[in-house]
């Protein structure tokens, strides 16, 4: 401090300069091999994403090309024709895809939550059925969805529920293979809730039904709802399982819930891409632009959902 | 308010009562490895002759059949402050939540020996354990409010039991947690806006708002700065004129500010080292238990030989 300089010091000085040097050896930059071995890598995960992105953009954009001068908000509006293309629009497969969902979500949401309230707070996975369970429906999350049409087939339209080619036979397909997608949504989402909030809810006497019903499934909504809309936007890209449980027909009049005869979006697209005149895949491409701004909608709807509400703890 | 204490669990025997309730049971139902001192010298007054509210008899713990705490008696007097210190893993959590049943959610765990409650065993097949909670409050280690509004986090208990002058209760249970100055401006505000402090002071208030009758706490200030440690001891000394405390803490100097009894318990090791529980060492008053132990091992461990 004060300046004066001893042999003390003088040795003091000596240390530091050789500390100094040390340092800098060793903070000094790594060797080559490292470095490009480091970039390889990097620039493999570049080139990966770089893939993927190309194949999607790649699709998209061909639709844009192809179907943007046809796009028109009257495609919303008006029926499909096999002979006057340029009046052709996708009214009654726009309003069979919403009906379609509707009654996803009205089986969906029940069902699911209430699977994932049952596994997540009451299942004792000790017990080996409740293991089984669990082991199921990460298997059922991952099968084939035209596996879920033959059994729509067999079991909703003919067989036990015989419903027959009926709208309402098409949304139970589509809940049931959409639904273990929402309960292992809705699971993560309650296991997100820290276990001190049902300590706390707990220990001021709630009973546990109170505690569910008013502290976890609230603070668990958004992952829930997030879930659940995701869902919803894979059930409107199907179209095997709804080719096999009736959406077969080419129907230009607006579809009813209990009624045969129905259509949905991506069928209306597949038929009209399967037509062999230019005019009929053109308004197919259009068709495809209708179906992004459905998907982009909900799924913006989703990632707001889970920012407006997503709770830290 | 203790009203209804004895009858609010269910409706017990009431001979049960009379039969379940022995003699000052500090003398009798110790083992002999705990150090009691017989009546204190000081004051006129016998400090072990009050109301007790628990008195919990050879009470063993196992998680999985192994013992967490075991052979624990003590009994627990009204209005008082009990402190349970000891090193970690000398099992005064798990003895504390099973003195409001909240052991019942640890599926493994396995309580033996009996917990009175006002002569009432607390693990008797009639008791309902949601019921024990309602009148044994519990705050926890790290501040736990909902996510929900200061409001709603202090309305939530009275709701869900059904009580009324729900913004009575709130008012009267922020301002007994001396926390209504600093929130009554932003009661409809976010409760994880909040300091620690004053979450902690918010899951006090919380509890009170559902009028129990015990108020467990399980080292509530360790997640505290100092001078928010101090508010919540300050509230704690205000709160035993109207509750019962029993309160789990690492810090010694803490017991020794609050509490009016202490108790001290350690680990034990079994000969091949592989099991280990807690135990009771010593109970006393707690300037007897600071200033002149009984057991020499409570002397290493509240001078800070050991642990």
């Amino acid at each position: 401090m004060s300046g004066v300089r001893t042999p003390g010091s003088e040795r003091a000085r000596l240390a530091t300069a050789g500390a100094r040097a040390v340092t800098a050896s060793a903070l000094s930059r790594q060797p080559a091999k490292d470095r490009i071995k480091g970039n390889i890598f990097l620039a493999l995960l570049l080139a990966a994403v770089t893939i993927a992105l190309v194949g999607l953009s790649a699709l998209v954009v061909q639709a844009f090309i192809e179907g943007g001068p046809r796009f028109s908000l009257s495609l919303f509006t008006d029926p499909p024709s096999s002979l006057n293309v340029e009046n052709a629009g996708f009214r009654p497969a726009l309003l069979g895809t919403l009906y379609l969902i509707l009654g996803v979500v009205v089986l969906i949401v029940p069902l699911g939550i209430g699977s994932a309230i049952y596994l997540e707070e009451y299942a004792d996975s000790d017990r080996w059925w409740n293991r089984a369970i669990e082991l199921n429906i990460q298997n059922l999350a991952g099968v084939p969805s035209i596996i879920y049409g033959i059994l729509g087939l067999a079991f909703i339209v003919r067989g036990p529920l015989d419903l027959g080619f009926i709208l309402a036979a098409g949304s139970l397909t589509l809940a049931l293979l959409v639904l273990p997608v929402v309960i292992l949504a809705a699971r993560e989402a309650l296991r997100a809730v820290p276990p001190s909030v049902r300590e706390g809810s707990l220990a001021l006497g709630a009973t546990q039904w109170q505690t569910i019903r008013k502290q976890v499934l609230p603070a668990a909504i958004p992952g829930v709802a997030t879930g659940v809309i995701l869902a919803i936007s894979r059930a409107i890209g199907e179209t095997a399982p709804l080719l096999l449980v009736g959406a077969t027909t080419f129907v230009t009049f607006n579809p009813t819930f209990f009624g045969e005869n129905f259509s949905a979006l991506p069928v209306l697209i597949y038929q009209y891409a399967a037509r062999p005149q230019e005019e009929f895949k053109v308004l197919a491409a259009a068709g495809v632009i209708v179906m992004l701004i459905v998907l982009l909608a909900m799924n913006s709807f989703a990632v707001w959902l889970r920012n407006r509400y997503e709770q830290q703890w | 308010m203790t009203s209804g204490a004895n009858g609010q669990l269910t409706e017990q025997d009431p001979k049960d009562e009379m039969t379940s309730r022995p003699e000052p049971t500090h003398e009798k139902g110790l083992s002999q490895q705990i150090a009691v001192t017989a009546e204190p010298a000081a004051a006129g007054e016998d400090v072990w002759a009050k109301e007790k509210v628990f008195e919990v008899n050879n009470v063993t713990v196992s998680y999985d059949g192994k013992a967490a705490v075991k052979d624990v008696s003590m009994d627990i007097f009204r209005n008082e402050v009990t402190a349970l210190i000891g090193p970690s893993g000398c099992g005064k959590s798990t003895l504390l939540r099973c003195l409001n049943r909240m052991n019942d959610l640890v599926a493994s765990a396995e309580v033996e020996g009996e917990i009175l409650y006002h002569g009432n065993d607390l693990y008797g097949p009639k008791i309902d354990p949601v019921q024990v909670r309602k009148v044994i409050g519990m705050v926890f280690q790290k501040p736990n409010p909902f996510p929900k509004s200061i409001y709603d986090n202090i309305a939530f208990g009275p709701r869900v039991l059904g009580l009324k002058d729900i913004d009575e209760r709130v008012e009267r249970a922020l301002r007994g947690a001396a926390l209504w100055d600093e929130v009554k401006d932003r009661l409809k505000d976010n409760a994880y806006g909040m300091s620690g402090g004053q979450q902690q002071r918010l899951c006090i208030a919380r509890t009170m708002a559902v009028d129990p009758e015990v108020i467990l706490m399980d080292e509530p200030c360790s997640a505290l700065d100092p001078i928010s440690t101090g508010k919540i001891e300050d509230l704690m000394t205000e709160l035993k004129e109207q509750y019962s405390i029993v309160i789990v803490t690492h810090n010694m100097q803490q017991a020794a500010r609050v509490s009016d009894k202490t108790a001290f318990l350690i680990v034990e090791l079994d000969s091949t080292e592989n099991n280990r529980w807690g135990q009771l060492v010593e109970y006393d008053e707690t300037e007897k238990v600071f200033t002149n132990p009984e057991d020499p091992r409570t002397e290493d461990y509240v001078t800070g030989k050991v642990g």
